[in-house]
C-alpha cells in the first residue's frame, strides 16, 4: 500500500497565456480566501471588499492617496524584478530603504543652506548610496563567498532599523520636538514638490516610472541586461559564454538597493520632511514591493502597474480601519494571502500536477 | 554607583529569564524546523498568532492551559501550510515563510480587536519549589518564574538528548544534511521533515502565548514585536544547538527587556539590539567555507527542496 | 531454499526502456552463490540500468527476476534489501557531518536512545571479520573516498545482505585502495557473500572474478568463465564488430598546428587528477576524435581547454598563442568554439533561439554596440544562421527549448561555427539524437573541416569517432594510450586501449605524412 502522492510533471514549455490565467485565478482564489477569513472573524467581506476598493480606487482622494503609496513601492518594487531577474534574492528591500532615507537625512544635515535646485538631488543621490552601500554587504558576502543573499539582506533590515531608532533617538532627535523621537523638519528648500492638495510628491513618481522604462530598457536593450538575463536563467552557460558572474550580482544588488534607497527618500524628503521612527517612515513598503515583482512576472514595466494596485491596497486597508474600526494590521492579510497563491500559481503554470493514489 | 554588582547580574537575570523564554521556544523550534532542511520565516507570524489565540482561549474558558494548547495547535496548523507549500508544493520556502508572517499579523490584529485592553483572569502563576524558592535573595529573585519558563530550560536538554543521542535526531538532522542518502535508506523525508516544521510552528505559538498569558500578560497588537525575527538570526546564532539557544535566547531577552536600563551606562540600546542580526551574519560568514560548515554543522541541505524524480 | 545449480540471482528477458532509448533490450542474467561475478561493458552498454532494476530502482518494461530460487517483484531498493540485496554506487549516499556509525544505522529500527552503542559492536565484528579496518567515530568527511567505500559496503553488510552489487567501484580509488578492495571482495565472495561488480576495466576482471558477462548495447554478449578467457577475448566482446559508417571525406593536407597541449594536469570535481600530464596536437582542417570510456577525462580535458577548469600543470596553445591562463572569454576570442557534452551548460532553454544564437558573440560589433545590443543586427544574424544551418523554428523568437532535440544542437553548432573559429572542441555531438539528426551534424562537422577549422572531438561512440576523424587518440584515466591515423585504426587494439590493458610506446606511434 502506497500514500497517495502529488506528482510533478515539468512542462515542456509554460504558455505566457497560462501563466496570465493562471495568476488571474490565484489573484481570484486569493480573494476568496481572504473573503472567508474575513467572514470567520465576523466582518462581512462584501462590505469590506467594497470599502477597500472604494478607499484606494473609488474616490479622487482616494486614488491621489494611492498613487502617493505606489511610488515607493514603485522604485522598490522595479529594484526587486532587476535583482530577481539576476537570480539575487534580494529580500532586504525595507532595511535599503529605510538607509536611503538615513543617507537623504544625512544630506540635510551637512548642507541644510543649499538652495532647492541643488539639495533635492543630492538627496536622491545620497538616498540612492544609502540603500546600495546597505545592499553591497550581501552582494559581496554572496559574489565573493557564497553567502546565501536571503538571509543576510533580511538581518540587515533590522539593522537599519535600529539605527534608524538609534539616530532618531539619539544624536539625530530634533531640538524641537516635545519629546517625540523625530528629526527637526527639514528645510522648507528640501520639501520634494507635491501636486496642489495632494501628498503625491510627483518628481518622485516620475522618476519612478522613468527608472522603471530604463530598467526595462536596460534588461532587454542592452548587453549589461543580456547578461544579468542569462545569469538568471542559466548561471552555468554565463560563466561559459565568457560573463562576469560577480559584476551581475553586485551590478543588480546596488541598483536595487538603491532603487529602495530612492523610494526611502521620497519618503522623507516627499511625505513626512523628517527622519521619524522606522515604522513611521514605512508600513513595510520594501516587503509589499516582494509582491509587486513578484505580481509584475518580474517584468519592471508591470510593476509600475502592480506597484499602483497594492497601493489602492494599502490604502483600502486604512479606509476599512476606520469605517469597519479594524486594526491597521489588516491589509497584512491580503498581502500574505496574496503571495501565497501568486508563488503557487507559477508553480500551476511550470508544472503539470497529478495526484497519484 | 551604589548597585553591587552581584545583585545587578541577578537583578540582570530575572529580567532576562521571562523576556528570553519566548525567543527560547520559538528558538528551539526553528532549530528543529531548520535541521530537517526548512527554513521556516514564519515564525512571527506563528508567534502572534500563538499570542492572541492563547489570550483569547484562556480568556474565554478561563483555563490558561486551554489557551496554551490552543496556541500550539495554531501555531503548528500555519506551520503545516508551509510544509505543505515548501515540502510538498515545493515553492520557495522564504516567499512562503514570508507570507505567512504577513497573513499571521493580519489575522491576529483582526481577532485580538476585542481583547485589547482586556484583563486576564486566568494567568500563569509563579510556582513555589520548595527549597529553592526559599533561598535568600537568590530565591525570590530567580525560583519565583511561572512553568513555562522551567518547561523551557528542561525542554533544551531533553531536544538536545533527542537531536544527537538517539534514533529520531540521526534521522533528523540526516533529512537536514542529505536527504538523498536518507531516503536511500528508507527514511521517509518529506514526513520528517513535515514533523519537524509542524513541531517548530508549535513551538513558536508556545512562545507567542507566554507573551500573552504569562508576560504581559495581555493582548497588545503587534506584541511581538519582531520577537520571531530575532528567533530566525538566533537560530543561525546557536549554530542549530539547543543548548546554545538557551544561552542566545536569555542573552538576547535581556539585551531586549535591558535595553533602557543599560541606557545611563552610555550603552545606546538600538545599537544593542543591532547585536543579534549582526552576529548572525557573521555566522552565516564563517560557515560559507566548506570545511567550516563541517566543523559547526551547519544544514546542508537548508532551503533545498528535496524531490526523488529530480536526479 | 538454495536451488541446486547455486543461482542466487537470475534475471530473464530484461528489458527496459527509457524515452528514445533501449537500456536492456533482453537480458539474461545467472549469477552464483559465492562468486566475484563482473559484468563488463562500454558506457551505455546497459550495466548499471540492470543492476538498478535488480536494486529496485528501476522496474522492468519485461522479463522476471528470481532470487534464490523464487521469483520476486522488487519495488524499491528497501525490497531489494529485504532479499539481501544490497547496492554501493558509484557516488556515495553519506551524510558528510555524521559519523560511520550514525551512517550505517540510519533508517533502521536500532534501539531508540543511544542507538550507535550496540551498533559499533557489529560494526567493528563486521569490518574485523572482512578485513576493512575503519574507526566508527570518525565523521565521514575525514575520510579518504576508500574508508568513505567501506563504509558503505559495511551500511550493506549491516542490514545483512549476502549479494552484493558495486558499480563501478574503484572509479573513485587510488590505486593502493583499488588494491585494497579487490582482496577484500576476494575475502568476502570466500566467506558466502555473492559480489556483482559492474566495471569497465579489464584487468579488474581478470584479478578479481570468477566469471564475466559482458554487455554490449543493451545485449549480453557473453557470459564466461574468467579463467577460460583473455583481456583480448573480452575487449573483442565489449566493442563488438560493427560495420563502420564510411562518410565521404574529402581528403585534406592538414594545415599548421592550432591546438597545442603538453604536459596537461587537470583535477576533476572532487579534486582528483583527471586528466595526467596529458599531450595533443591538433592542425588546421584536421579532426582529431579521442576515444575512450567516459569518465577517463575527457570532459575535464575539454573543460581545461575552453577555460571553464582550472589547469595545475602544463600548457595549452592555439595557434602558438599560450592561453592557458586565460580567461573564458579570453579563449573565445582567441578562436576557440566549444560544443560541450553536456548541451544545456551551454545553453539558455527559456531564451528565444535569437538570444540563444548571440551568445558568443553578443559583445562584438554588429550585435553589440557600445553598451546596447543591435535588435535589428540580432534580427539579421539569426535569420541568416537559422538559414544557412537550416535550424527548423516557428521564428526566431521562439524559446529554445522548444525546438526538437536535433535542432537545437544544430543551433548550438550553428554559434559555434559562425564565429570561425580556428579550434573546435566539440564532445558528445550526436548523443541523444536520431539517425537523421545525427547525419546532418556529421555532415556540418566535415564542412568546418573543409573551411581549415582544427577540430577537436571527443565521444563515447567509437563509431562516430572512427568515422569522422582523421586522427585517434585513445584516453583512458586521463592519459592518451596511443595516437594513429583513422584508417589504419584496428579495433582490437582500441578496445584494449580503451581498458587500458595498452598502450602504444612512441615508437610504435603511427607516424603522420605532414
Amino acid at each position: 500500500m502506497k500514500a497517495p502522492h502529488i506528482r510533478f510533471e515539468r512542462r515542456l514549455s509554460s504558455p505566457p497565456g497560462l501563466q496570465v490565467v493562471a495568476l488571474i485565478v490565484a489573484l481570484l482564489l486569493a480573494m476568496i480566501t481572504v473573503g472567508i477569513i474575513f467572514y470567520f472573524l465576523g466582518v462581512n467581506p462584501f462590505v469590506a471588499f467594497q470599502r477597500i476598493f472604494r478607499g484606494g480606487f473609488g474616490s479622487l482622494f482616494g486614488l491621489q492617496e494611492t498613487v502617493t503609496k505606489s511610488i515607493p513601492l514603485m522604485l522598490a518594487g522595479v529594484g526587486l524584478t532587476l535583482a530577481f531577474r539576476g537570480r539575487m534574492y534580494n529580500i532586504g528591500a525595507e532595511g535599503q530603504l529605510l538607509m536611503g532615507a538615513v543617507f537623504a537625512t544625512g544630506v540635510i544635515r551637512i548642507v541644510p543652506d543649499w538652495p532647492s535646485y541643488l539639495l533635492i538631488p543630492a538627496m536622491f543621490l545620497s538616498g540612492f548610496l544609502g540603500g546600495m552601500v546597505w545592499a553591497f554587504f550581501p552582494a559581496i558576502l554572496k559574489a565573493r563567498f557564497r553567502v546565501d543573499e536571503v538571509l543576510t539582506s533580511l538581518m540587515l533590515v533590522y539593522v537599519a532599523g535600529e539605527l534608524v531608532r538609534f539616530l532618531v533617538y539619539g544624536p539625530w532627535r530634533g531640538t524641537d520636538t516635545r519629546g517625540f523621537p523625530i528629526t527637526d523638519e527639514f528645510p522648507l528648500a528640501s520639501h520634494i514638490p507635491t501636486l496642489a492638495g495632494t501628498r503625491i510628491h510627483y518628481p518622485t513618481w516620475l522618476l519612478a516610472v522613468l527608472l522603471a522604462v530604463m530598467i526595462y530598457v536596460l534588461l532587454t536593450r542592452t548587453k549589461i541586461g543580456y547578461e544579468i538575463r542569462v545569469t538568471g536563467e542559466n548561471p552555468e552557460a554565463a560563466r561559459y559564454a565568457g560573463m562576469n558572474y560577480q559584476r551581475v550580482a553586485l551590478l543588480v544588488m546596488l541598483i536595487s538597493g538603491g532603487l529602495a534607497g530612492l523610494a526611502g527618500t521620497g519618503e522623507v524628503a516627499g511625505i513626512h520632511f523628517r527622519l521619524r521612527p522606522p515604522e513611521a517612515i514605512s508600513p513595510g513598503y520594501g516587503f509589499t514591493a516582494i509582491i509587486v515583482a513578484w505580481l509584475a512576472r518580474l517584468n519592471p514595466l508591470a510593476a509600475i502597474l502592480t506597484s499602483f494596485l497594492l497601493g489602492g491596497l494599502l490604502v483600502g486597508g486604512d479606509a476599512i480601519q476606520i469605517a469597519l474600526n479594524l486594526p491597521a494590521a489588516t491589509v497584512q492579510i491580503f498581502n500574505g494571502v496574496i503571495l501565497l497563491f501568486v508563488i503557487a500559481a507559477d508553480l500551476f503554470a511550470q508544472y503539470k500536477i497529478r495526484l497519484e493514489v | 554607583m551604589g548597585v553591587n554588582i552581584f545583585e545587578f547580574i541577578l537583578l540582570a537575570l530575572r529580567a532576562a529569564i521571562p523576556a528570553g523564554t519566548p525567543l527560547l521556544y520559538g528558538t528551539l523550534g526553528e532549530v528543529y524546523a531548520e535541521r530537517s532542511g526548512v527554513l521556516n520565516l514564519g515564525v512571527e507570524g506563528m508567534m502572534i498568532m500563538g499570542a492572541v489565540s492563547g489570550f483569547a482561549v484562556a480568556h474565554t474558558t478561563g483555563n490558561v492551559w486551554f489557551g496554551i494548547l490552543t496556541a500550539a495547535l495554531v501555531g503548528g496548523l500555519l506551520a503545516l501550510i508551509h510544509a505543505f507549500a515548501c515540502i510538498t508544493l515545493r515553492v520557495n520556502q522564504v516567499v512562503s515563510g514570508l507570507a505567512l508572517t504577513m497573513l499571521g499579523l493580519g489575522i491576529s490584529g483582526m481577532m485580538g480587536k476585542r481583547y485589547v485592553g482586556q484583563p486576564l483572569a486566568a494567568r500563569l502563576q509563579p510556582i513555589h519549589i520548595p527549597g529553592l524558592s526559599d533561598l535568600p535573595v537568590i530565591g525570590e529573585l530567580l525560583f519565583r518564574f511561572d512553568i513555562l519558563v522551567y518547561i523551557g530550560i528542561l525542554l533544551v536538554p531533553l531536544l538536545w538528548f533527542l537531536l544527537y543521542k538517539t534514533r529520531l535526531g540521526i534521522t533528523l538532522r540526516s533529512v537536514g544534511e542529505n536527504p538523498a542518502a536518507a531516503d536511500a535508506l528508507g527514511v521517509n523525508v518529506a514526513f520528517v521533515r513535515y514533523a519537524a516544521v509542524v513541531f517548530g510552528g508549535m513551538m513558536a505559538g508556545v512562545g507567542g502565548a507566554y507573551l500573552s498569558v504569562s508576560y504581559a500578560p495581555a493582548w497588545i497588537e503587534g506584541m511581538t514585536a519582531g520577537a520571531g525575527w530575532i528567533v530566525i538570526a538566533l537560530t543561525i546564532f546557536a549554530i542549530w544547538d539547543p543548548r546554545r539557544a538557551l544561552l542566545g535566547a536569555y542573552l538576547f531577552g535581556g539585551v531586549r527587556v535591558l535595553q533602557y536600563r543599560l541606557q545611563p551606562l552610555g550603552i545606546s540600546p538600538n545599537l544593542l539590539n543591532m547585536l543579534p542580526f549582526l552576529l548572525t551574519i557573521l555566522v552565516l560568514w564563517i560557515s560559507s567555507g566548506e570545511a567550516a560548515r563541517r566543523h559547526i554543522g551547519a544544514p546542508a541541505a537548508l532551503m533545498t527542496p528535496y524531490s526523488r524524480e529530480e536526479r | 531454499m538454495m536451488p541446486e545449480d547455486g543461482v542466487v540471482v537470475r534475471m530473464k528477458g530484461i528489458v527496459k526502456r527509457f524515452p528514445g532509448v533501449v537500456a536492456n533490450a533482453g537480458v539474461d542474467l545467472e549469477v552464483r552463490r559465492g562468486e566475484v561475478h563482473a559484468l563488463l561493458g562500454e558506457n551505455g552498454a546497459g550495466k548499471t540500468t540492470l543492476m538498478n532494476i535488480l536494486y529496485g530502482i528501476y522496474h522492468p518494461d519485461e522479463g522476471e527476476i528470481w532470487v534464490n530460487g523464487k521469483r520476486v517483484t522488487i519495488r524499491s531498493p528497501q525490497d531489494a534489501i529485504r532479499l539481501g540485496i544490497g547496492m554501493i554506487h558509484q557516488q556515495f549516499r553519506l551524510v558528510q557531518t555524521h559519523t560511520v556509525v550514525e551512517n550505517i544505522i540510519l533508517g533502521l529500527k536500532e534501539a531508540f536512545f543511544f542507538p550507535d552503542r550496540p551498533a559499533r559492536r557489529r560494526i567493528l565484528e563486521l569490518s574485523e571479520h572482512y578485513g576493512m579496518k575503519i574507526d566508527p567515530e570518525a565523521r565521514i568527511w575525514q575520510l579518504s573516498a576508500g574508508e568513505q567505500q567501506r563504509v558503505e559496503i559495511l551500511k550493506v553488510l549491516y542490514r545483512g545482505a549476502n549479494i552484493l552489487i558495486l558499480d563501478e567501484p574503484t572509479s573513485m580509488l587510488t590505486p593502493a585502495e583499488t588494491h585494497d578492495l579487490l582482496r577484500t571482495l576476494r575475502r568476502m565472495a570466500k566467506q558466502g557473500q555473492t559480489v556483482i561488480f559492474i566495471t569497465h576495466k579489464l584487468e579488474e576482471v581478470i584479478e578479481v572474478s570468477d566469471r564475466v558477462t559482458v554487455m554490449r548495447q543493451g545485449k549480453v554478449a557473453a557470459t564466461l568463465n574468467t579463467s577460460e578467457t583473455n583481456p583480448r577475448q573480452l575487449a573483442q566482446l565489449m566493442v563488438g564488430r560493427d560495420v563502420l559508417f564510411r562518410l565521404e571525406k574529402k581528403p585534406i593536407q592538414p594545415g599548421e598546428v592550432v591546438l597545442d597541449v603538453s604536459g596537461l594536469n587537470v583535477l576533476n570535481d572532487k579534486g582528483l587528477p583527471a586528466v595526467c600530464d596529458l599531450a595533443l596536437q591538433v592542425r588546421a582542417g584536421q579532426i582529431l576524435g579521442v576515444a575512450g570510456v567516459s569518465g577517463n577525462g575527457q570532459r575535464e580535458l575539454v573543460e581545461a581547454i575552453a577555460g571553464l577548469r582550472p589547469v595545475v600543470g602544463g600548457r595549452i596553445a592555439v595557434n602558438g598563442r599560450d592561453v592557458t591562463r586565460l580567461l573564458p572569454r579570453a579563449r573565445i576570442e582567441s578562436g576557440i568554439g566549444f560544443v560541450p557534452g553536456e548541451r544545456w551548460m551551454a545553453l539558455v532553454p527559456s531564451m528565444s533561439v535569437a538570444e540563444n544564437l548571440i551568445l558568443k558573440n553578443y559583445v562584438r560589433s554588429p550585435i553589440g554596440r557600445g553598451i546596447w545590443l543591435d535588435r535589428r543586427a540580432i534580427a539579421v544574424y539569426a535569420d541568416a544562421l537559422i538559414n544557412q544551418f537550416a535550424i527548423l523554428t516557428p521564428d526566431r523568437h521562439t524559446p529554445l527549448k522548444k525546438l526538437s532535440g536535433g535542432n537545437i544542437q544544430r543551433a548550438l553548432l550553428a554559434r559555434e561555427m559562425s564565429e570561425k573559429p580556428s579550434l573546435l572542441i566539440v564532445a558528445q555531438p550526436t548523443s541523444g539524437l536520431d539517425v537523421g539528426a545525427t547525419e546532418t551534424i556529421w555532415q556540418m562537422l566535415l564542412a568546418e573541416r573543409e573551411r581549415g577549422t582544427a577540430i577537436l572531438l571527443i565521444s563515447d561512440d567509437l563509431k562516430e569517432v572512427l568515422s569522422l576523424s582523421d586522427r585517434v587518440a585513445v584516453i583512458f584515466e586521463g592519459q592518451i594510450m596511443g595516437e594513429f591515423l583513422a584508417e589504419q585504426a584496428d579495433l582490437e587494439q582500441i578496445s584494449l586501449m580503451m581498458a587500458g590493458a595498452l598502450r602504444l610506446s612512441d615508437a610504435n606511434v603511427v607516424g603522420e605524412a605532414a
